[in-house]
């Protein structure tokens, strides 16, 4: 056995590591956001939220049509997938707790969670837009987008309402039962209601998940730099504005996407924050 | 049940038996519809892997019998000739994610080593929500920051796109060694220190193998995180069908090669980039399969 000297050695410098690494993470965090505040904030006016996007060459504009375009799928794509997702939870929890049926729906769900969201991507213009076949389903157009989106949703809201229903005492179910209310109401009225916070909590997340992703959108949506309200047509949206407009020689291009970054990433720090303050005030009573 | 739906409808005149059977018939169709509405959103989500697994493999089907298992270890992609093989994007893929977790692996148990032992308690809640908002970033924010903030200095290289993945990456191991951390029971961390243990010695020697299951499950997760990823990459890998010797070339991944090449492609190209697609598929499917599997067995450990 080593002396105790060089044990305490060893303990100090592997201590040390940890408080390195600990401080090496944070300064990654610290890092990103100053920079992205650096170079967003210097773009933020007026013209961001009243222009549309610039095509090449030309001065100024704004990003209207992208946020407007992002609005507008992330909610559709949350619409459409956190019903079924609540539902698809709600059977895992309360129908089906013990069911075989209900492991594998979790495994394949939790898969689903952390699936490349590029994959989401391909599988649905594999599965409503190819091209160049007669059956095609609906073009590029927002509602695809929509769609992909929705299928980012479902797994996320799955697995926290299922958590968040878990949790919910039985006995509450049970005084529930006793006063004869029947199964359907004992979930509608005192499940979803002693888990509603958990459940907000879940869509919150699913909101800021939905709102950054990009990989999905680059072969549902084909970005363009119009104002559309037509869910059946192209529709211009900020993270594949930002992806368009980065890598591009135009300075007032470059940012734009820095300002389009910095949307974003408050939108979503802020609803993460969010969904966790809401889950702490649950713990908390 | 329908005779007594429509005297309800006339209203007054119910005795209260009545009213009774008629509220009981309305909860038990209501909970009859409601137990299978669940029940049918629940079969969506098995519904939906497999529409994905079959909606791929029809897209990709034209390059798969055009090219066979010759795609997987062709190493050209020329687009003139339709000539396309994946080792390039397979090898840029398992390469950068390996450097990445070769990164993020020692800094994540560090970092969770930390927020489990060493920690205040009053800086433990906002250290670890800090380092989970780092893995709430989207991916295209690390992406546009890498290609300005890094590429200037290193490049766009194999070795940038890793470092980025790293970093990406970092949160998710960090977040679930912290939690499987946590699972080790009081006891045992006190049995190490009344004998005389380091804090160091109680980490390796009780805290990790104690954990080891789950820590590698959330590596895998963390490995299936960097297998998929693609806008991050996108930016920074320089985007070339070469398998390079050196780290500091450019190259690419699976992702990279269909987000970059989707958009120009058609027929059979397109039907390669879907096959990539597949394949992506099935490597992360596994991967985060046997995470899952590892994880359930902790949570198992942690629950008896």
């Amino acid at each position: 056995m080593a002396s105790y000297a060089s044990r305490r050695a060893a303990n100090r410098i592997m201590m040390g590591l940890c408080w390195a690494a600990t401080l090496f993470g944070l300064a990654w965090l610290a890092l990103i956001l100053i920079t992205l505040f650096w170079n967003g904030f210097a773009g933020i006016n007026l013209d961001v939220f009243t222009h549309d996007t610039p095509g090449p060459n030309t001065e100024g504009g704004g990003l209207r049509n992208a946020i407007v375009g992002s609005l507008i799928m992330t909610a559709l794509g949350v619409g459409i997938g956190t019903p079924i997702g609540i539902l698809a939870g709600t059977y895992m929890a309360e129908y089906g707790r013990y069911s075989r049926l209900t492991f594998y729906i979790r495994f394949v769900n939790d898969i689903l969670l952390s699936a490349p969201s590029i994959i989401i991507g391909l599988f649905i213009y594999a599965a409503l837009i190819t091209e160049g076949i007669e059956h095609r389903i609906v073009g590029y157009s927002a509602i695809a987008g929509a769609l992909a989106l929705a299928v980012i949703v479902i797994p996320v809201v799955v697995r926290t309402t299922e958590d968040m229903l878990l949790l919910v005492p039985n006995p509450l179910r049970e005084a529930a039962s006793a006063l004869g209310l029947p199964r359907s109401h004992v979930v509608l009225k005192i499940a979803y209601k002693a888990a509603r916070a958990g459940l907000i909590t879940g869509v919150l997340l699913a909101v800021a998940r939905a709102a950054g992703e990009t990989a999905p959108l680059l072969f549902t949506v084909q970005s363009d730099q119009f104002f559309s309200l037509d869910l059946t047509k192209q529709m211009a949206n900020l993270p594949v504005v930002i992806n368009n407009f980065a890598g591009k020689g135009y300075a007032n291009w470059q940012q734009l996407a820095w300002t389009g970054a910095l949307i974003i990433t408050l939108a979503v720090l802020t609803l993460s924050i969010a969904a966790r303050v809401l889950s702490a005030q649950r713990t908390q009573k | 049940m329908a005779d007594v739906t429509l005297s309800n409808a006339e209203g007054k005149s119910l005795s209260a038996q009545q009213q009774r059977i008629s509220a009981v018939g309305i909860f038990r169709l209501t909970d009859r519809v409601f137990h299978n509405v669940t029940f049918v959103a629940a079969l969506f989500v098995l519904i939906l892997l497999g529409a994905i697994i079959l909606s791929l493999i029809v897209g990709a089907w034209p390059a798969i019998a055009k090219f066979g298992v010759g795609f997987l270890y062709g190493e050209r992609w020329s687009v003139n000739k339709e000539i396309f093989g994946a080792l390039s994007p397979i090898y840029g893929t398992l390469m950068t994610s390996f450097i990445a977790m070769l990164i993020a692996v020692p800094i994540g148990l560090g970092i969770a080593i930390f927020l489990t032992e060493l920690c205040p308690a009053a800086l433990r809640r906002p250290i670890g929500i800090a380092i989970e908002l780092l893995a709430g970033i989207p991916s295209i924010i690390y992406g546009i920051w890498g290609f300005f903030t890094l590429t200037p200095f290193f490049g766009q290289t194999l070795l940038t796109a890793a470092l980025i993945l790293a970093i990406m990456v970092l949160p998710f191991v960090t977040a679930i060694s912290r939690d499987v951390f946590s699972t080790v029971p009081a006891v045992l961390k006190e049995a190490a220190y009344g004998l005389g243990c380091t804090t160091w010695e109680v980490a390796k020697n009780v805290v990790v193998p104690y954990t080891r299951v789950g820590v590698v499950g959330g590596v895998m997760l963390g490995l299936g995180r960097a297998l998929g990823e693609t806008m991050a990459v996108t930016f920074v890998i320089g985007n070339s069908h070469t398998i390079a010797a050196s780290l500091l070339s450019p190259a690419t991944t699976i992702s990279a090669t269909i987000a970059n090449e989707f958009q120009e492609s058609d027929g059979i190209y397109r039907s390669a980039l879907l096959e990539l697609g597949l394949l992506l598929f099935v490597i992360t499917f596994f991967v985060l399969a046997a995470a899952r599997i590892m994880l359930m067995r902790i949570e198992r450990k942690a629950g008896a």
